[in-house]
């Protein structure tokens, strides 16, 4: 379908701002935060309202146009990637929160919203929206509930899909359908789980309803440091053993302890092998009671110091530390690639001592954050794009890194999304019959597949393909279908 | 009992019964057969495959059977300091993990902590197919696929024959205290509702016979510091009364002929209804014992902008859950096309043409 036919289809209803063509004006949208993948889409359009969003839905079907939704294009995993041949639909318009019921501890906003903006929003009524990615600044709400995100507060309080009551969602033909509801469950089946997460391949989120919490009475945080990563993965176990569910887990290895340090002077201590911070919340005897239990703990298990932020000032700085450890490993090398796995806990050393093994393999550092209390696993590796074929080999190591965490029992991805990232590792992770049910369940949403097409879920070609490159433990994967 | 794997058994009676256009009823200890819509088809005995298959308390999941049964869990579960976090109702001995994940249904905690789906991390489930599939896994963050483990958790066994489950599991609360305070309903909801927003470690609260009934747990401090700002007397019952309250055995269930669970926003006010009805789930669930018409409960709910279940009693064959949009059904009648192509699994237990 040629630009201009489809430029014209769209002004027939939409506002001329509201569609974008110009090379310079589609050159912002050519990727996402994994910027590695770049593509300039056909066409960007910026609805304003549901109808606008249903219309231009329901004419890229009518036309057979692919379209990427896009929130505020802060993705991991390239699932905001732009088509050549298709329209970019930019969700930015849809900024406004337009309720928030303190009684029933709700908000409903457009899918545009940051995240952060939430919980800014309803601090003065004492609540906040828990889900908190490190992004939150700066992403939408709707790409959260497409990516299913996370943050470091997921033990206790949940991924997005814990978090959220009832969405509307604009199909591929332009129907709007209600998921969930206002009450704490719906009839039917369980749409709203599976539209969470489901990287936009099903529908397009217009509106959400997300749970808000009373804000915890009190926070505190413990800096505990290790000599050895795996007494630090065991202290993690041993808290979770004795009945703790802390608000937030978090271990970081040498490398990025002494990046994030030489970033954010949070005052960590740079000679150790590992740090985990571990933050108690709730009520204020509680927290008391707890943070006494967790430095015994800690020290039992090995801890060469363990500290306490003295103030509300240390703690900020404690978790500053841990959330500037991505762009503190940045400083380190010209790039660096962010992978996502998530493993049992207990398989934390093991998988520690193999990266090590494979970093020295790929000749490329890794420097590794850990959710440690809910096992997810961000190895970042550091590279540089301008050496040739760096890129391609940062990914095969990341590839390999992520069929660990599979071979170990764990995950692909625990929070970033499939996008076009791990679309190779999918084929690891899932055998032909459940793949072709991710194709039946994209279906029944989206027969004609134009939704974000080529994201999410491999075709099983793909995997023949992938699966003649990598000769899994001396089995070929999908041995059923033809090679070429 | 000792453990054993009847999953290829199972698979085998799943494709002769594909083959033959023969329709199953999944059933294990029978103690949520009253529950959903009248089903026929050969029964498919799920009791031989049971057994805890993995379970290591420090990473908070257990990965069991589908037949094992929920006292089983609750006594490994209980060894060590953890918990089902949903409380889900048993109605019975024999009732099994398998059941209660078809169903859905979870008991007094549910809104203070998580829902049936919320805990299902992983799942193994025959399609009516017979082919074997694997979803989600045992860990607790997992975006790779769709989030088939969620979507089959309450699907009443319509989308396949679910073989084993990896769920999430929390420790016990160090203690644990009811609060019984005198309300009127719209006081208790009122409430209620402000114990939501406020930072308290409660985890059950119930409005029934003028009685508020709060539910707080947590180590001994907090506990004594939140009972001085709720006010109300100890309630030295506390514990029977949520087992009641969770099992239907409080009189209220027992002497009801007809009795719906309406799911509503939280705030909403009592609902306009002839017959008793139980506030449960910090306003959001409330139970009704009414012979009033099918048609006007389900008006008066979905105004409210919830959905009402027949429960229990009442006509079996007809509509149980409340019904779906048009387009909503589609999607559903999709989905069961994708799973259960020749239809066989639990045919019509949760809508008749699903």
């Amino acid at each position: 379908m040629s630009k201009n036919a489809v430029k014209k289809a769209l002004r027939s209803f939409l506002p001329r701002t509201a569609i974008l063509s110009q090379e310079e004006e589609l050159r912002p949208y050519e990727c996402d935060g994994l910027s590695a993948y770049r593509c300039l889409p056909l066409l960007v359009v910026l609805p304003e309202t549901i109808e606008q969003v249903q219309q231009v839905l329901n004419t890229c079907h009518k036309m057979s146009v692919p379209v990427v939704a896009r929130g505020a294009g802060t993705g991991l995993s390239g699932g905001a990637l732009p088509l050549e041949d298709g329209v970019l639909l930019s969700l930015a318009k849809f900024s406004q929160i337009l309720d928030v019921d303190i009684e029933s501890c709700t908000a409903t906003v457009q899918p545009g919203v940051r995240n952060l903006a939430i919980s800014e929003a309803v601090a003065k009524h004492g609540l906040y929206y828990a889900p908190d990615p490190s992004s939150q600044i700066a992403c939408s709400i709707g790409g959260n509930v497409a990516e299913n995100a996370g943050g470091v507060h997921c033990l206790k309080y949940g991924l997005t899909v814990h978090n959220i009551l009832k969405l509307k969602v604009v199909t591929i033909d332009g129907e709007l359908l209600t998921i969930g509801s206002d009450a704490l469950d719906s009839p039917g089946y369980d749409l709203l789980a599976l539209m969470t997460g489901s990287e936009g391949m099903l529908g397009v989120i217009v509106e959400i309803t997300v749970k808000l919490l009373p804000l915890p009475e009190r926070a505190q945080v413990i800096l505990a440091a290790f000599d050895d990563v795996g007494k630090a993965g065991e202290a993690v176990g041993t808290i979770i053993a004795n009945g703790i569910i802390p608000a937030g887990l978090e271990m970081m290895d040498k490398p990025a302890i002494q990046a994030a340090e030489s970033f954010a002077h949070a005052g960590y201590p740079t000679d150790a092998e590992a740090i985990l911070l571990c933050e108690i919340d709730g009520v204020n005897d509680e927290v008391s009671e707890q943070i006494m239990q967790v430095r015994a703990l800690l020290k039992q298990s090995g801890a060469t110091e363990v500290r306490t932020a003295r103030d509300e000032k240390e703690r900020q700085l404690f978790w500053k530390g841990r959330k500037s450890a991505f762009p503190a490993v940045g400083r380190l090398s010209p790039d660096y690639y962010c992978m996502d796995g998530t493993i049992p806990r207990r398989k934390l050393p093991e998988v520690l001592k193999r990266i090590n093994e494979l970093s020295i393999e790929y000749g490329l550092s890794v420097a590794n954050v850990f959710h440690a209390g809910d096992g997810n696993l961000h190895p970042l590796i550091l590279y540089d794009a301008n050496n040739e074929g760096e890129l391609e080999k940062t990914e095969e190591l990341g590839g390999k890194i992520l069929e660990l965490c599979v071979e170990v029992g764990g995950t692909i991805t625990g929070e970033h999304g499939v996008g076009v990232e791990k679309i190779n590792q999918m084929c690891v992770q899932f055998q032909t019959d459940e793949l072709r049910h991710f194709h039946l369940i994209k279906e029944c949403f989206d027969p004609s597949g134009l939704l974000n097409p080529g994201k999410a879920v491999p075709t099983l070609h793909r995997c023949a393909e992938f699966g003649a490159m990598h000769v899994h433990h001396g089995e070929v994967n999908f041995p059923e279908l033809e090679r070429f | 009992m000792a453990a054993s794997d009847n999953g290829q058994l199972i698979r085998e009676q799943v494709v002769a019964a594909f083959e033959r256009k023969m329709k199953l009823r999944i059933m294990s200890g029978g103690t949520k057969a009253f529950y959903g819509r009248t089903t026929y088809g050969e029964p498919l005995d799920m009791r031989q495959h049971r057994g805890i298959v993995n379970y290591d308390p420090t990473e908070l999941v257990l990965t069991v059977r589908s037949g094992t049964t929920l006292t089983e869990i609750e006594t490994a579960l209980d060894a060590q300091e953890q918990m089902l976090p949903f409380e889900p109702p048993h109605f019975g001995q024999q009732a099994s993990i398998g059941g209660t994940i078809a169903t859905g249904l979870a008991g007094p905690r549910r809104p203070y902590s998580s829902s049936v789906r919320d805990c299902v991390l992983g799942c193994q489930l025959i399609n009516g197919k017979g082919e074997y599939l694997h979803f989600g896994g045992q860990v607790m963050k997992n975006v790779a696929g769709y989030d088939v483990s969620r979507l089959v958790t309450g699907s009443m066994g319509t989308l396949g024959v679910m073989l084993q489950f990896s769920i999430k599991v929390l420790p016990k609360p160090a203690g644990c205290i009811t609060l019984i305070q005198k309300h009127s309903a719209e006081e208790a909801l009122h409430m209620m509702n402000r114990i939501k927003g406020n930072p308290l470690p409660v985890d059950a609260s119930c409005y029934h016979e003028g009685n508020l009934y709060i539910r707080l747990s947590g180590s001994i401090a907090a506990l004594e510091s939140a009972h001085n700002q709720l006010g109300g007397d100890l309630y030295n019952e506390g514990e029977q009364f949520w087992h009641q309250l969770r099992e239907h055995e409080l009189a209220f269930f027992t002497a009801a002929k007809t009795l719906w669970r309406l799911s509503v926003k939280p705030s909403t006010p009592k609902l306009a209804l002839d017959g008793q009805q139980l506030i449960d789930w910090g306003g959001a669930q409330r139970w009704l014992a009414s012979e009033e018409p099918e048609q006007k409960i389900r008006a008066v709910v979905a105004e409210a902008g919830g959905h009402a279940t027949l429960f229990r009693g009442g006509d079996r064959t007809g509509e149980i859950f409340h019904p779906l949009s048009p387009a909503l059904m589609v999607i559903h009648q999709n989905l069961k096309k994708a799973f259960d192509p020749g239809a066989i699994c639990n045919p019509g237990a949760m809508y008749a043409n699903l």
